[in-house]
C-alpha cells in the first residue's frame, strides 16, 4: 500500500522524499539542532529529540495549543506560526508560547442584556486599546485582530463575531498586547452572543424539537426498529434522494414519514 | 511546495474532463453507486479491514476471542501503566459527584449536563480542555431538522444502512430523535452554525444521506462547537472544576465492584493523583495515534484509546472495534501536511473523484469505507490509476475547481476557507487546482459497549462519544459523530448525576481489578513489557531516544 507510513511521523518525514535529506539549523530557545529542511517546526521539534505533552494538540492548525514566536537573523521583527503549521527556516530562533496567563469573565449567555455596550460590561479594559495593531501582526491565522478590538469597543458584536470567526484561540496576541487586552475571550463572548441573541433563531428547528416532544416519529421509529433485515434493506435501497443542485423548494414525493 | 510540474501535467487530464462532468452534475446525472451486494464485494477486495491479518483475537478479558485491530489488542494484552501496590488511598486528592474523563465534546456535553443536574464535577483530561478530535472535526453535524423535507425516520435508514445494518436500533433511535434538540442546545450556548437571513439552518448533503442534513459553522463546524462548549464550562466554576494535563490511567471501583474515581498522572509533575467519584463518566475519544496498519491518521495527540484500555480492565465489553474508520480523502501532497482531513463536505457540495486520467470510477458520495476501498482499489496494482507524486505515494484527484463551475466563482474560498489557506501555504489554490488525496485513519467505529442512557455492564461508569460503540455499527456516516458525542454526552452526565445523587461516598477504593487482570495475563502465558493506556503517541526520533539516558537526581 503505497501511501502507508510507519507510525514514527519524522521518520515517515524522512523516507517520504528523496533519500537526500537536507538538513538545516534551528535554535529551540537558544539551543541548536540540525533537522531537515521540509518538516513543520513541530515535527523538527520532534526529530530533534523532543517528545511533548505541552505545546501539541491537534497537529492540524486548529486547536491553538502550539503557538510559537521566532525571530530570523536578518530582522528585527518577531514573527509568530503555529508549530504544527509551518516549516522551518534555517537559523530561526524560537520558542513555544503554550500558555498565557488569562482571565475569562464569567457569564450566563441567555441571561445577559445584550446591547452595545455589553462586550465593555464584561471586559471593560478593550477601551483601554490604543489601536497599535500589534495583534494583528501576531495572529498566525491572520486575523485582523484590531479591527475586531476596534468593532468590540463600538459595541458591533456581529462585526467582532465575523471578524474573528477563525480565531483558535492561541492567544499569541494576548501575550503581545501592551494594553493587556485578552482579545480571544473578547471575540468568543461576541460569537457566542452573535449566536445566540443577534442571528434569527431557526424556526424550523423549533418546530421539529415540538413535533419530536409530542411524539411524533414515536410509532414510525418502532416501526423501523423492528424490521427484519431484508425489510430494512429495501427500504433503504428504495430511498428518494435529495437531489444535489441546492434547492430550498424541494420536497419528496413520499411525505408520509415527515 | 507548489504542484511541481509532472503533477501540473496530469492536472490536464482533469481539466479536459470537467466541463463535461459539470454538465452532466448539473442535469442531476450521477456516476452509478453500488448495489449493496457490490458495496460489500469492493469492502471484500479492497478495505485494509478485510485483509487477512487484519484482526486478532484478544486473549484475555470479558471480549477474549474478539478478533479487532492488533494494535489494539497489543494495549489490551499490555500491563497496566501502574503498579497497583504502589497507589495509596489514604490521601484522596480530589472529590466529586462525577467524574468525567475527558475533555473532548462528549466529556464536555457530559460535563455540562451533570452540572446542571447539581452535580459536583470535575472534567480530568489529557491536554488542555478541547485538545480534542472534537475540535478537529470540520464537515458538520448531522440532524433532521428540516421539517418540510426530512425526519428522525429517513435519518434512521441513512445510519442504519451506513453502518450496514449491524448498529444497535434503540442507540440509533436515541441518536436520531435526540439531534434536532441537540442542534437547538448548541444553537442556545450561541454555536454560529451557518444560516440564512431568516435565521434558517443551512445544510448540504454528506456521503450515505438521502437529506440535506449536515448543518455546518464554515468548515470549522466542530471548533466551533467544542469551543461553546468550553466556554460554557468555564461559565461554572463554582460547579465544574477542570484538571488539565492529568490524563486517567485507571479507573478505581470501591468494595462493590462500582467504579468510584480514577488515577490520575499529572504530566508536568509526573506524580499520581487521586480522585473519589460517585460516578465516572468515559469520554476519552478514538484512538487514530495507535497508526493501524501503519496508516497516517487525522487525530489530535492524545487520541491513543485509552479508554478502552480502562473500561476493559475494569470488565467492560468492547464491541464494533473490527472496523476502522478510514476517511477517503487525506491529504497525500504536499507532505507536511499528509494525513490531514479533506472534509466530505467538498463531495457533499459534488466535487468529484477522478483517477490519472481524469476520469470518474466512484460516485462521490458513497458511504466512507466503500468511498475508501474504491480509492485504495484505483491505486492498486489491479488498476493502476492512482496519480503519483514526487515523494513515492499514489493518490487521485478531489475536484475542487468543479464547485467554481457548480456554485459560481469565489465559492470553494467562502465555503472551505480552512482548506484553502492550509494550501494557499504551499502555494497551491485548491479553486484552480484539485487536491491530491488518498484514505486516512480517521474514527474508532466501535468502543466499549453501552445503553442510550450511557450505562455500562460497570456500576458507576457511563460512557460517551467516540470511545463507544454500537451507535454507527460498522461504519459511521459523516456528521453523525459530532451528534453521537453531543447526545450521548449529555445523556451520560444526566445519567451519571443522577446515579451519583443516590450514592454515599465510596468507601473501600482499590484496584483489585488491574491486579486480577495481571493474573490472568500471567495465566494466558502473555509476558509483555509492554503498558497501557498508551497516554502519548512517541515520535521522538528514534536515534535520539537511544542516546537518551536518566541522570540521577
Ligand atoms: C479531522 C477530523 C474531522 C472530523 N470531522 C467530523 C465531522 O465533520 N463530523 C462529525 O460528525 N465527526 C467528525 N469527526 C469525528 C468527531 O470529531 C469525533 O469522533 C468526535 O468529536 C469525538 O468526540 P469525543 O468527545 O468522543 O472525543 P474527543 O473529542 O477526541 O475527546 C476526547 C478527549 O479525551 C481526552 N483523553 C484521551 N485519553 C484520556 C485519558 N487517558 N485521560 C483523560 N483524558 C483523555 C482527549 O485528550 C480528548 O480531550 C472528525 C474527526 C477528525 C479527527
Ligand atoms: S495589540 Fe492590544 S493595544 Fe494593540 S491594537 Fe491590539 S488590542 Fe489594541
Ligand atoms: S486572534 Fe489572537 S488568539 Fe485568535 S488566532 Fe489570532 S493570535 Fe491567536
Ligand atoms: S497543534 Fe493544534 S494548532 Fe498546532
Amino acid at each position: 500500500m503505497v501511501s502507508q507510513t510507519i507510525p514514527v511521523e519524522v521518520i515517515s518525514e524522512k523516507s517520504g522524499g528523496s533519500a537526500e535529506v537536507t538538513l538545516v539549523p534551528i535554535h529551540v530557545m537558544g539551543r541548536r539542532y540540525m533537522v531537515p529542511s521540509d518538516l513543520t517546526i513541530m515535527k523538527a521539534m520532534e526529530y530533534a529529540g523532543y517528545q511533548f505533552t505541552r505545546g501539541c494538540g491537534c497537529r492540524g492548525g486548529i486547536c491553538g495549543a502550539c503557538g510559537t514566536v521566532y525571530r530570523l537573523p536578518d530582522s528585527h521583527r518577531v514573527e509568530v506560526a503555529l508549530a504544527c503549521q509551518e516549516i522551518v527556516k534555517p537559523d530561526m530562533f524560537l520558542s513555544q508560547l503554550p500558555f498565557f496567563p488569562q482571565n475569562k469573565a464569567v457569564y450566563c449567555i441567555e441571561e445577559l442584556d445584550v446591547d452595545e455596550g455589553t462586550l465593555a460590561a464584561l471586559y471593560p479594559e478593550i477601551f483601554k486599546c490604543i489601536g497599535c495593531g500589534t495583534c494583528t501582526r501576531s495572529c498566525p491565522q491572520d486575523i485582523e485582530v484590531m479591527d475586531y478590538m476596534a468593532a468590540a469597543i463600538r459595541g458591533d458584536i456581529a462585526r467582532v463575531a465575523e471578524l474573528s470567526f477563525d480565531c483558535v484561540m492561541c492567544g499569541l496576541c494576548i501575550a503581545r498586547c501592551p494594553a493587556e487586552e485578552a482579545q480571544p475571550l473578547v471575540a468568543i463572548l461576541a460569537r457566542r452572543i452573535y449566536g445566540s441573541h443577534i442571528a434569527p433563531r431557526a424556526q424550523h428547528l423549533q418546530e421539529r424539537v415540538q413535533q419530536i416532544d409530542d411524539g411524533r416519529f414515536e410509532d414510525d421509529l418502532n416501526e423501523l426498529m423492528k424490521k427484519d433485515l431484508v425489510e430494512l434493506k429495501e427500504l433503504y435501497v428504495g430511498r428518494e434522494k435529495e437531489p444535489d443542485m441546492p434547492d430550498p423548494n424541494w420536497r419528496p414525493t413520499d411525505s408520509s414519514y415527515l | 511546495m507548489p504542484y511541481p510540474q509532472e503533477l501540473k501535467d496530469y492536472i490536464k487530464q482533469v481539466e479536459s474532463t470537467r466541463p463535461e462532468r459539470v454538465e452532466r452534475k448539473r442535469r442531476g446525472e450521477e456516476f452509478a453507486s453500488l448495489s449493496l451486494d457490490g458495496r460489500e464485494e469492493r469492502l471484500k477486495s479492497y478495505h485494509p479491514d478485510y485483509k487477512d491479518d487484519a484482526l486478532r483475537d484478544i486473549r484475555v478479558g470479558v471480549s477474549k476471542g474478539y478478533g479487532i485491530s492488533p494494535e489494539i489488542v497489543d494495549t489490551l494484552e499490555a500491563r497496566s501503566r501502574i503498579d497497583p501496590d504502589r497507589i495509596e488511598f489514604d490521601e484522596v486528592d480530589h472529590e466529586a459527584d462525577v467524574l468525567v474523563i475527558g475533555g473532548g465534546g462528549a466529556g464536555g456535553a457530559a460535563a455540562l449536563m451533570a452540572a446542571k443536574q447539581g452535580a459536583k464535577v470535575i472534567i480530568a483530561t489529557k491536554l488542555r480542555l478541547g485538545d480534542a478530535n472534537t475540535m478537529m472535526a470540520e464537515g458538520g453535524i448531522q440532524a433532521a431538522s428540516k421539517i418540510h423535507s426530512d425526519s428522525p425516520y429517513w435519518h434512521y435508514l441513512d445510519v442504519m444502512g451506513g453502518g450496514h445494518f449491524t448498529n444497535d436500533p434503540d442507540l440509533v433511535k436515541t441518536l436520531v430523535s435526540q439531534a434536532p434538540k441537540v442542534m437547538s442546545w448548541l444553537e442556545g450556548l450561541g454555536a454560529m452554525f451557518s444560516k440564512d437571513p431568516d435565521g434558517s439552518l443551512r445544510t448540504m448533503h454528506g456521503g450515505g444521506t438521502s437529506r440535506k442534513r449536515m448543518h455546518y459553522a464554515g468548515d470549522i463546524t466542530g471548533a466551533e462547537i467544542m469551543r461553546t462548549i468550553r466556554d460554557e464550562i468555564r461559565n461554572h466554576p463554582e460547579r465544574i472544576e477542570i484538571l488539565e494535563f492529568s490524563p486517567a490511567v485507571e479507573l478505581i471501583l470501591d468494595e462493590n465492584g462500582v467504579a468510584s474515581g480514577a488515577v490520575l498522572y499529572n504530566l508536568d509533575t509526573r506524580e499520581y493523583v487521586i480522585v473519589r467519584a460517585k460516578a465516572v463518566v468515559m469520554a476519552t475519544g478514538g484512538s487514530g495515534r495507535l497508526h493501524m496498519r501503519g496508516f497516517m491518521t487525522t487525530n489530535h495527540y492524545g487520541a491513543t484509546g485509552d479508554g478502552l484500555v480502562m473500561a476493559y480492565h475494569a470488565g467492560v465489553p468492547l464491541v464494533f472495534l473490527h472496523s476502522v474508520q478510514y476517511h477517503p480523502t487525506g491529504i497525500v501532497f504536499p507532505e507536511q501536511a499528509e494525513g490531514l482531513l479533506i472534509t466530505e463536505k467538498f463531495r457533499g457540495a459534488g466535487a468529484n473523484v477522478v483517477n490519472v486520467d481524469g476520469e470518474q470510477f466512484v460516485y462521490e458520495r458513497e458511504p466512507r469505507d466503500v468511498e475508501a476501498a474504491s480509492i485504495i482499489r484505483e491505486c492498486s496494482d489491479d488498476m493502476h490509476k492512482g496519480v503519483p507524486t514526487p515523494t513515492g505515494k499514489v493518490g487521485v484527484w478531489l475536484d475542487s475547481p468543479m464547485l467554481e463551475m457548480l456554485h459560481g466563482p469565489g465559492y470553494v474560498r467562502k465555503e472551505f476557507p480552512g482548506k484553502y489557506i492550509l494550501f494557499r501555504r504551499y502555494n497551491i489554490d485548491v479553486a484552480k487546482e484539485p487536491m491530491l488525496i488518498y484514505p486516512t485513519l480517521h474514527y474508532q467505529n466501535g468502543g466499549v459497549e453501552f445503553k442510550p442512557d450511557g450505562a455500562t455492564v460497570l456500576d458507576g461508569m457511563y460512557a460517551a462519544g467516540e470511545v463507544s460503540g454500537g451507535v454507527h455499527g460498522e461504519n459511521r456516516l459523516m456528521g453523525n459523530s459530532l451528534l453521537d458525542v453531543t447526545v450521548f454526552g449529555r445523556l451520560a452526565g444526566e445519567s451519571a448525576a443522577e446515579y451519583a445523587s443516590k450514592r454515599d461516598l465510596p468507601s473501600g477504593m482499590n484496584l483489585d481489578h488491574l491486579r486480577k487482570y495481571h493474573e490472568e495475563l500471567d495465566k494466558t502465558g502473555i509476558e509483555t513489557e509492554r503498558v497501557a493506556p498508551v497516554i502519548l503517541p512517541d515520535y521522538t526520533n528514534p536515534d535520539v531516544k537511544e542516546r537518551q539516558v536518566v541522570i540521577a537526581p
